[in-house]
């Protein structure tokens, strides 16, 4: 089956070589950070964890996503589904090598990554976190393959892959839970220790992860002819409007439960990145365009008339996509660390050999999207033509 | 609902709670009527525990020969600036070192006082939970919180789950830095996390921590919390002392005289 990656016309080659030298510079710069050290990112001993955390957060909400297209098509038989759910599997499978490539690069002994297998050590989120990681790579790969592959030689699926779909629902809520406990479950961190972190994980994704699988067939629609179908596109809007609306939703707990309370360790975090604290406040800016533009986009999702107009729904599909990346990729991390235990306002800016490195594994991810997706639209459009 | 499920639910509930009440009998530890102290308040002496009390009222002004000695004996390597900054044992004023306690109308002494900040060596350590290799681990003989350099995989959870702002990490190769390399103590790779140790390595000797031993006021008390004619625990029974944000349930092994 993988040979049909091998076939396209000039537009796909071209979009393959255009990746592959983005990801070249991605891997001259992670061979540069090897040699020299993290100190090549804007990390401090203050602000630990940066840009590649917090992109690692985001795609494990994109990874588990694909739920929502598995659950009501294998779940509840909804047969609109039946053209976009393999979309969703393979965007879980480059949403998950990103991750686990984002985790690498964010390491500081990459060498000695097996030591998390070796010594396993089940009283750290982290272990967790990187079993289901792997385990939901896993999982996506057998069930989207082996359904393709039996759809290209035009049988029904074999029987055992069903329950390994069944197993895939439950598993991906299971990602973005142990990846919410990875900050959850620490002292000291206030804008961390929420209960609601995993809910409001959760809910973000299922809006950024229908929100990325529209476009996504927008531009398959776009350059491969292959139609998705309007049923399941609408369907998916609904889905991320109510996800989306969850999302402000929780967000506006953590602000009442902050600011009421009046606890200054609850509200320093929310106060650094919406208002600036002590008169430093580097990502204001970003936070209220993220609430501006995530706010909008749901305006214009619950508008009926403006949800179901294609060009109103690709904007507020990069509307979503744009408000949560800031939100869940760039506040969450760096509010959860400034201030810092000690109180202390410490800034945090990616240097370039860190960006270069964060756009070169982005780069894998689509070119990995891009293959399978080819693989899968040559199959389905196969089907089509015979019948 | 038909009526098989109702009583199927029924049933089962039953059992659960049944199964609960047999399991609160038997295992001890399950048992709802067990009142336990908090955590943070309880006392357990079994075997050493490693602690230190810092009479801050003996700290000099401008004195930092516990950091230099400290930081010599170590190989800490003295990066310019904060960037790529490493340090074991460091000074910062009292709203920093003692965030959530009261701050209003402090006494100037306080207000303009250092405080030393290290790690607490805590009797629960958010660290050791975090750490995903057990490369950062608590000493069951003496309560010490130990790191195995040449396990660590430069994660840096242990740091994102410190309440103190106690670790560092190596950014860049440590080794130029250092100004005076001291043969008796390993130096450190890039790419892993390090600490305070409590000088687990003179204790071996039988040597006390090098900060203590450079302090001439005798601001620094280190010894063992688990022995009740111990210094530490003499100056704990003379006097109100405080631990850094002991709300957090860590129970850390550093207590401070202000």
């Amino acid at each position: 089956m993988i040979e049909k990656a091998f076939k396209g016309d000039r537009i796909y080659w071209g979009w393959i070589v255009l990746l592959l030298v983005i990801i070249s510079t991605g891997v001259f710069s992670y061979l540069n950070q090897l040699t020299t050290g993290l100190t090549l990112t804007g990390m401090s001993r203050d602000v630990s964890w940066g840009v590649y955390i917090a992109q690692f957060t985001f795609l494990v909400g994109v990874a588990a996503s694909a739920v929502m297209v598995v659950l009501p098509y294998y779940l509840h038989n909804y047969k609109a589904f039946g053209k976009i759910v393999i979309i969703g599997e393979f965007l879980a499978v480059a949403a998950t090598i990103m991750c686990i490539l984002f985790i690498v690069a964010d390491i500081g002994r990459p060498d000695r990554i097996l030591n998390v297998m070796l010594y396993p050590t089940p009283n750290s989120m982290l272990f967790w976190d990187a079993t289901v990681l792997n385990g939901y790579l896993l999982l996506n790969i057998v069930s989207g393959w082996t359904v393709l592959s039996a759809e290209r030689k035009g049988v029904p699926p074999p029987k055992w892959v069903k329950p390994v779909i069944y197993l895939s629902i439950p598993w991906a809520f299971s990602i973005h839970t142990v990846t919410a406990f990875l900050y959850a479950g620490l002292p000291g961190r206030h804008l961390w220790l929420t209960a609601v972190l995993a809910p409001r994980f959760l809910a973000s994704a299922f809006a950024a992860g229908p929100a990325i699988l529209i476009l996504v067939s927008t531009i398959l629609k776009k350059t491969a002819g292959f139609d998705a179908g309007k049923e399941a596109i609408n369907k998916l809007s609904v889905i991320m409007t109510y996800a989306a609306i969850l999302n402000f939703f929780l967000l506006g707990m953590e602000f009442f439960t902050a600011f009421y309370s009046n606890i200054p360790g609850h509200m320093h975090g929310l106060q650094y990145l919406f208002f600036g604290l002590h008169g430093e406040g580097q990502l204001v800016p970003y936070m209220w365009f993220s609430m501006i533009v995530g706010l909008g986009s749901v305006l214009v999702l619950l508008i009926p008339k403006l949800r179901t107009s294609m060009r109103w729904l690709i904007a507020a599909c990069i509307g979503i996509v744009v408000s949560i990346w800031i939100d869940k990729g760039v506040g969450l991390i760096i509010g959860g660390f400034v201030p810092t235990p000690l109180e202390k306002i410490v800034g945090y800016m990616p240097n370039i050999n860190e960006i270069l490195i964060t756009i070169g594994v982005w780069s894998v991810g689509i070119l990995i999207l891009t293959i399978l997706l080819k693989i899968a639209v040559t199959v389905k459009m196969q089907d089509q033509v015979k019948t | 609902m038909n009526e098989n499920r109702r009583e199927f639910i029924r049933k089962t509930g039953l059992g659960v709670l049944a199964g609960i009440g047999a399991a609160s009998g038997i295992i001890p530890g399950a048992s709802f009527e067990k009142v336990a102290a908090s955590p943070a308040h309880q006392d357990e002496a079994t075997g050493v525990r490693w602690g230190m009390v810092i009479d801050t009222r003996k700290c000099r002004d401008g004195c930092n020969r516990c950091i230099d000695a400290c930081h010599e004996v170590h190989n800490v390597p003295d990066f310019k600036g904060t960037k790529d900054e490493i340090k074991w044992i460091w000074k910062d004023p009292y709203e920093n070192v003692f965030p959530g306690e009261s701050g209003q109308f402090l006494s100037k002494e306080t207000k303009e006082g250092l405080y030393h900040a290290l790690c607490n060596h805590c009797d629960k350590p958010p660290c050791v939970r975090a750490c995903p290799t057990k490369a950062t681990f608590k000493r069951k003989w003496d309560g010490i919180v130990a790191m195995d350099y040449h396990r660590c995989i430069g994660c840096r959870f242990c740091m994102a789950a410190c309440p103190y702002g106690s670790r560092s990490f190596n950014w860049r190769d440590p080794r130029p830095a250092i100004k005076k390399i001291n043969p008796a103590y390993p130096t450190r790779e890039r790419g892993v996390v390090e600490k305070c140790n409590f000088c687990s390595e003179r204790l071996a000797q039988g040597m006390k921590p090098a900060c203590v031993a450079e302090c001439s006021e005798g601001a620094l008390v280190f010894g063992d919390l688990n022995d009740p004619n111990s210094e530490v625990r003499e100056l704990l029974e003379n006097n109100h002392t405080l631990q850094r944000r002991s709300e957090l349930g860590t129970r850390p092994s550093v207590f401070y005289i202000l």
